[in-house]
């Protein structure tokens, strides 16, 4: 049929090329039409209702296969809006807090993890994460990718290629051990950096992904586990447990030399801002692309994220502009970001209206912990991975259990298949209780995990770089460059 | 010859350039610099730390003129840079021994 809308050679005449367009649609309608009855009438049909039959089937089939590629092409979008949350987002946005001798260092952590875990994920965390196992670990039947490829897992994402699952996913993975570098930023080695976050990721990550999100797991609610905690996008396993972990690291390490005596003021709130305007639309990916396809779901989770974080922005340079007589753009962009943590475990269970005011709180709540609780308790969180992901992780996942409901996304059946009461405005007062024995959880495996591993990275390679090294800067001690090369052109 | 330095602000570069042209001085050598005198720096709030800034971003302009356009120079930044608030900077006179084109080794006022 193509034929018929052929375009005119260049340079004919208007009206002769509209008249030689209606004369080849018309013959190829009519030869179509003929082909087709050539066509029906060589098949053999022994009765209509099989013909009927197997029309619908073939229908099914290709309605089947347009949702699939439907719900294909968004999950490779969201993947790669994920990926671009860490590079450039988180990468700029941590890269502007530093100081102006570390802004490369810290922008390597980012790149270095979208490498290195890539590669363990290819390799052993995929299955450790999301292959068939016990309660809290996944199994090794997926290692090297084995049996990951384009057909469906329909236990995670009927309509999708396994692989477009597994890729997605790698995404969280990278992102989440990124945003502990905040805490431990200006002054840990690269090389203990790296042992740390991989450690981290097999053994915080990967079981907090397999029990909340993994097949058996102990915290899935979508796969009955035994306390189902709703975490539509990683409130708990992306959110509290970096931010969590990113508190005992600031703890572990200690404070930066100088801190905080010397000002230490960020060297570009200019990057912080472009990495965090790419944050929020980069999250479109992680909460909206949570819904591992491209139906109603995405679009409530879509509109539940942009309306927290446009009330966190409110939030938290309101609350600046009444206790300190101006709102500043670092806390605007702060704001918005602390709204996308605390929607994140609530993106696809949650009206607008309630995502509002999830976005309120956390600006609010995040706001105090980073000015007001830091300073109080005095740890050194440099870039607050602890006052925004681990605050504003563990209130939205609270918040979800509270306002979930099951007209958004009915997660929770009778044996009949009818949806039940999702969160607390619904009368399901239990679900509140599972939200804690989750955040819990990930709290837990958080700090134990965090703690073991920094100690075995303190006797193996030493976590923090010399002094001298971490007065003369990341950049030149740990990479041998400098982000702003300045020299008189020839 | 004579050497002045001025200390101004920012903002008001423009108007003393244009000025100091106007009165005929040729040459002069302009240096974004910070610094205080007797004027107060500014706080400044990051996440609810609070950072004192003290060294304050400056203008300072360097020329070196023959004795009888001093007094006329002095003038005409006076005139172009004042505001009347604090921080507007100040001018400092030198003598200078010597002055000497690249070029050419031309030496004296004929080099300024």
């Amino acid at each position: 049929m193509a034929r018929g809308m052929q375009v005119p050679p260049l340079g004919e005449p208007h009206s002769v090329s509209i008249g030689k367009k209606l004369i080849t649609g018309l013959v190829s309608a009519v030869l179509t039409l003929i082909f087709a009855q050539t066509i029906s009438a060589q098949t053999p049909s022994p009765s209509p209702a099989a013909d009927v039959n197997s029309r619908l089937a073939r229908l099914e089939q290709q309605a089947a296969e347009a949702k699939s590629s439907a719900d294909n092409a968004w999950m490779l979008t969201s993947a790669a809006l994920v990926l671009m949350m860490t590079g450039p987002g988180l990468a700029l946005f941590y890269g502007g807090l530093v100081r102006k001798k570390n802004v490369l260092g810290t922008m390597m952590q980012s790149l270095a993890l979208m490498a290195v875990i890539t590669i363990c994920w290819g390799l052993f965390s995929y299955s450790l994460s999301f292959g068939a196992g016990n309660s809290f670990m996944g199994g090794l039947q997926n290692v090297f990718l084995k049996g990951v490829g384009s057909a469906p897992d329909a236990d995670y994402a009927a309509t999708i290629p396994a692989q477009t699952f597994m890729v997605y996913q790698l995404m969280f993975a990278i992102i989440t051990p990124a945003l502990i570098a905040g805490a431990f930023a200006e002054r840990m080695k690269f090389s203990a950096m790296l042992a740390l976050t991989v450690l981290w990721s097999i053994i915080v990550y990967d079981p907090m992904a397999h029990m909340v999100w993994g097949k058996g797991g102990l915290l899935n609610a979508s796969l009955s586990g035994r306390f189902p905690t709703l975490d539509f996008a990683g409130g708990t396993v992306v959110h509290v447990t970096s931010g969590v972990s990113a508190l005992v690291c600031a703890l572990y390490l200690g404070k930066r030399l100088g801190y905080p005596k010397e000002s230490m003021p960020p060297h570009s709130v200019v990057l912080s801002f472009i990495g965090a305007c790419m944050l929020w639309v980069g999250w479109f990916g992680f909460n909206a692309g949570s819904a591992l396809g491209a139906g109603s779901l995405a679009t409530s989770a879509f509109v539940a994220t942009h309306f927290a974080a446009a009330a966190a922005t409110i939030g938290w340079a309101g609350a600046e502009w009444i206790r300190n007589g101006k709102p500043s753009v670092l806390g605007g962009i702060s704001g918005a970001v602390a709204g996308l943590v605390a929607i994140t475990p609530a993106a696809g269970f949650v009206k607008p209206m309630p995502a509002l005011l999830i976005g309120l709180l956390a600006g609010i709540f995040c706001y105090l912990m980073v000015a007001k609780v830091k300073a109080k308790v005095g740890y050194d969180d440099s870039l607050d991975a602890f006052g925004v992901h681990g605050a504003g992780g563990t209130l939205g996942a609270l918040l979800t259990g509270v306002f979930a409901v099951r007209a958004v996304n009915p997660i929770f059946k009778d044996s009949q298949g009818n949806a039940l009461p999702s969160g607390l405005i619904e009368g399901n007062a239990h679900q509140l209780l599972n939200q804690l024995v989750g955040v819990a959880i990930a709290w837990v495996i958080a700090i134990v995990g965090t703690v073991l591993i920094l100690k075995l990275v303190d006797v193996t390679i030493g976590l923090r770089v010399s002094e001298e090294e971490e007065v003369q800067g990341l950049d030149l001690s740990q990479h041998g460059e400098e982000g702003y090369y300045w020299e008189a052109s020839a | 010859m004579t050497k002045i330095e001025a200390v101004i602000q920012n903002s008001k570069l423009e108007a003393v350039k244009t000025a100091l042209q106007e009165i005929g001085v040729e040459g002069m050598t302009v240096i974004e610099v910070r610094g205080h005198g007797r004027q107060k720096g500014h706080t400044e709030v990051y996440r609810g730390r609070e950072y004192s800034v003290d060294l304050i971003p400056k203008t300072k302009i360097e020329m070196v003129l023959p004795d009888a356009l001093v007094e006329k120079a002095e003038q005409a930044i006076l005139n172009a840079a004042r505001t009347g608030k604090i921080g507007d900077g100040k001018i400092f006179r030198s003598r200078i021994d010597e002055a000497i084109r690249i070029r050419n080794d031309e030496r004296g006022e004929g080099a300024l």
